[in-house]
């Protein structure tokens, strides 16, 4: 029997994986070669999605991208014995890609089976869990502070400092929040790692709970996510039945359990107080701070919420110690970030590495480049309320102080590369229109001025009155940073000014003229 | 693909109760309640308001309100092909305006706009986790991914 791995992660399915597991299946029935075909997580290598991998004595062999008419020629070509190929790219352990990062979150993704709690278990799973138990819910917090570990979701908050809020305040009911609503373009870790790796995850938030006391978590995904949505929900019902969530989760008396709850397709509830209010079946309004969700969170009780990376962190920190952890990265930005790439680049994907890297080794050395054969003209990082960046800029260090110095942000990780094709105009554009389409509509700098935005840029594009409306959207978004409850209106404007501080022929009429002619 | 899905059967009280109640006493029950309406019959009907909004002790207009506060919750049957195409800047940065342009010409209709005779309508999403291989959508139940506009067009196409 020989063993093929295939991921199901929406990346190899959007490209045909689950037809070609059944073409494989097939095929090999036919010549009498008996196989078992694993469906795994994506490694993060999109490109080379679906990759094939096979297990050899020089580990496992990739093959990718594969398509349902390379079926035949690989195993004519002795696929299952890691027989050379055109598609075959070698040991995965030694890609480039592979070889230069710091897996420590993504460790298992692709690697395991995700629904297979013994796999898991083999390859480190809950071990994080058992030192937790082991040491005791205020070492655990001890721990986790001095790692150095701070939020993922986008404000990059002491993780420590917030699970210690919630563990100190006096209530009978507590909670564990995740927040699994990934809406900002160019991220798709959260979502890897739930098809991926579901059982580190459900891992992460187990410390967390135990750390601060709750009894009940919730996981709040997205609509737009229904493949992880789906494995998730089974990793979650695996766990029930073998007893490690549920009435004896923490031991005798000490029950816990994790609920799992789906957005409705509106950007802003990814915001930790919308968020809460959507969980208790309200409109996804922004709450004003404080009270801070420790202290006044989910249900008025003292809850924590973060993002499905902080808490996947975790077992990590608690196998290999605070100090391991923050011997990684650099500055203040501790450990290690699942940087996802996308965009023009050659080689997009999810690339886990300590803070450090500057934005051009990022694009050039592990992207690749463009591949379009047109230049880079600019990059977005951290999501649709990130700034652009022009590469004149590349050397600024993958790093949370040294992003804000420029006024950028590193948010959840998203970088998505630009090639000069790209109008920044129209980028500016669609920055205030995402922000009007998904306003929760508390504030009016944020709700009107994101409509009023478009119409000055729109403006300004056909020449009208240029230097006026050039300061009437300076002035907006002075507006909008100041007069707004959130990051939705408060950082739109950092895309829209970096677009016109860094490529201002962009929003010169005659230029456009020029073009369209 | 052909889409083989039976179509979501006709607004029904009772079976509308009976989703409602299998929900009503979870905590924060009204967003589960909703989806699970909508999952049954494609839609909210204006009769689910009442229902639910008796239900759970709210008034209407606070249902009606996080009805019409998310997205995806629809107050009419959708078209039997709905093809959800990502408009978020990954997709924006590798042809993905062009590949909408492409497609809406060929349907013939613009963005939310059912077109040929109610068979088929395109909608906007923004990102769906695809980025790495963009432009995305979501045609009925099936994700996609680095298409141009002709293949996305002959995909549609082969989906109704
Ligand atoms: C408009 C908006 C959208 C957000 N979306 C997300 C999101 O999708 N996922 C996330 O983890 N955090 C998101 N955040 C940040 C959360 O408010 C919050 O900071 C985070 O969940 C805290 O977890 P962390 O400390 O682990 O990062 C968003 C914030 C804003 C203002
Ligand atoms: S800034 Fe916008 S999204 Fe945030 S609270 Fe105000 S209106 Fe709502
Ligand atoms: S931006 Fe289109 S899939 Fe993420």
């Amino acid at each position: 029997m020989t063993r093929l791995y295939l991921p199901a992660d929406s990346f190899a399915a959007a490209k045909g994986a689950d037809q070609i597991a059944a073409a494989l299946q097939q095929a090999c029935d036919a010549r009498g070669l008996p196989i078992e075909i694993i469906r795994t997580g994506s490694r993060g290598m999109a490109w080379l999605e679906p990759l094939i991998e096979i297990d050899t004595a020089q580990g496992r062999i990739g093959y990718g991208p594969v398509s349902i008419n390379d079926v035949n020629a690989l195993l004519d070509a002795g696929l299952l014995a890691g027989g050379a190929h055109q598609l075959c790219v070698g040991a995965i352990d030694d890609l480039p890609w592979m070889r230069r990062q710091t897996r420590l979150i993504f460790a298992r993704c692709g690697f395991i089976d995700p629904l297979d709690i013994e796999s898991f278990r083999n390859a480190g799973g809950f071990s994080g869990l058992e030192q937790a138990r082991a040491i005791g819910p205020q070492a655990v917090i001890d721990v986790i502070t001095k790692s150095g570990l701070r939020g993922r979701g986008g404000a990059g908050f002491p993780a420590g400092v917030k699970w210690k809020g919630a563990a100190d305040a006096k209530a009978e009911t507590k909670y564990v929040v995740c927040n699994a609503d990934e809406g900002d373009s160019g991220t798709f870790a959260d979502r890897m790692l739930m098809e991926g790796d579901p059982f580190c995850l459900i891992e992460g938030m187990m410390i967390a709970a135990f750390a601060v006391g709750a009894a009940t978590g919730y996981i709040y995904s997205r609509s737009e996510y229904p493949c992880a949505n789906a494995v998730f929900a089974r990793a979650l019902d695996l766990a029930r039945e073998a007893g490690l969530l549920g009435a004896e989760a923490f031991g005798a008396g000490k029950p816990f359990d994790i609920e799992l709850r789906i957005g409705a397709g509106a950007y802003v509830c990814g915001e930790e107080t919308a968020l809460l209010e959507s969980i208790e079946g309200k409109r996804g309004m922004v709450r004003a701070k404080p009270p801070l969700p420790v202290h006044e969170g989910l249900f008025g009780r003292p809850t924590i919420i973060n993002n499905v990376l902080t808490l996947a962190s975790a077992p990590w920190i608690l196998v290999n110690g605070a100090k391991a952890y923050a011997d990684i990265g650099c500055g203040r930005s501790l450990g290690t970030m699942p940087i996802q790439l996308s965009g023009v680049l050659k080689h997009t994907g999810l690339f886990e590495a300590p803070f450090g890297l500057t934005l051009g080794e990022l694009i050039n050395d592990i992207g690749g480049g463009s591949r379009t054969g047109r230049p880079i003209k600019a990059v977005q990082c951290g999501g649709p309320l990130g700034a652009y960046f022009p590469p004149a800029l590349f050397d600024t260090p993958y790093d949370y102080e040294a992003f804000a110095a420029r006024d950028g942000l590193i948010g959840h990780g998203g970088i998505v590369a630009f090639d000069d094709s790209a109008d920044m105009a129209e980028q500016a554009r669609f920055a205030m229109e995402f922000c009007a389409i998904e306003s929760c509509g508390k504030c009016t700098p944020c709700r009107i001025g994101s409509v009023r935005g478009q119409e000055v840029i729109d403006r300004i594009c056909a020449g009208e009155n240029t230097e006026m409306n050039l300061a009437v959207l300076t002035d907006l978004c002075q507006t909008m940073k100041l007069g707004s409850l959130c990051a939705l209106g408060g950082f739109t404007p950092y895309p829209v000014l970096s677009a016109l501080r860094h490529f201002p022929q962009d929003f010169v009429a005659s230029r456009k003229l020029e073009s369209a002619l | 693909m052909p889409h083989d899905k039976t179509p979501p059967p006709a607004w029904d009280s009772p079976l509308a109760a009976g989703v409602v109640d299998r929900l009503k006493s979870e905590a924060g029950a009204l967003l589960p309640i909703l989806h699970a309406l909508q999952e049954t019959f494609g839609y909210i009907h204006a009769d689910a308001i009442g229902l639910v909004a008796e239900t759970l002790n709210l008034s209407r207009a606070e249902v009606h309100g996080v009805v019409s506060f998310y997205h995806d919750f629809r107050d009419k049957p959708p078209p039997p092909l709905v093809v959800k195409l990502c408009c978020a800047e990954a997709c924006q940065a590798c042809g993905g305006r062009e590949a909408a342009r492409t497609l809406l010409d060929h349907l013939g209709a613009d963005w939310n706009q059912p077109a040929h005779g109610g068979a088929v309508v395109v909608e906007p999403v923004y990102c769906l986790g695809l980025c790495a291989l963009a432009p995305a959508a979501l045609i009925g139940d099936t994700l996609a991914a680095g298409f141009d506009g002709a293949e996305l067009r002959a995909t549609v196409d082969g989906a109704q």
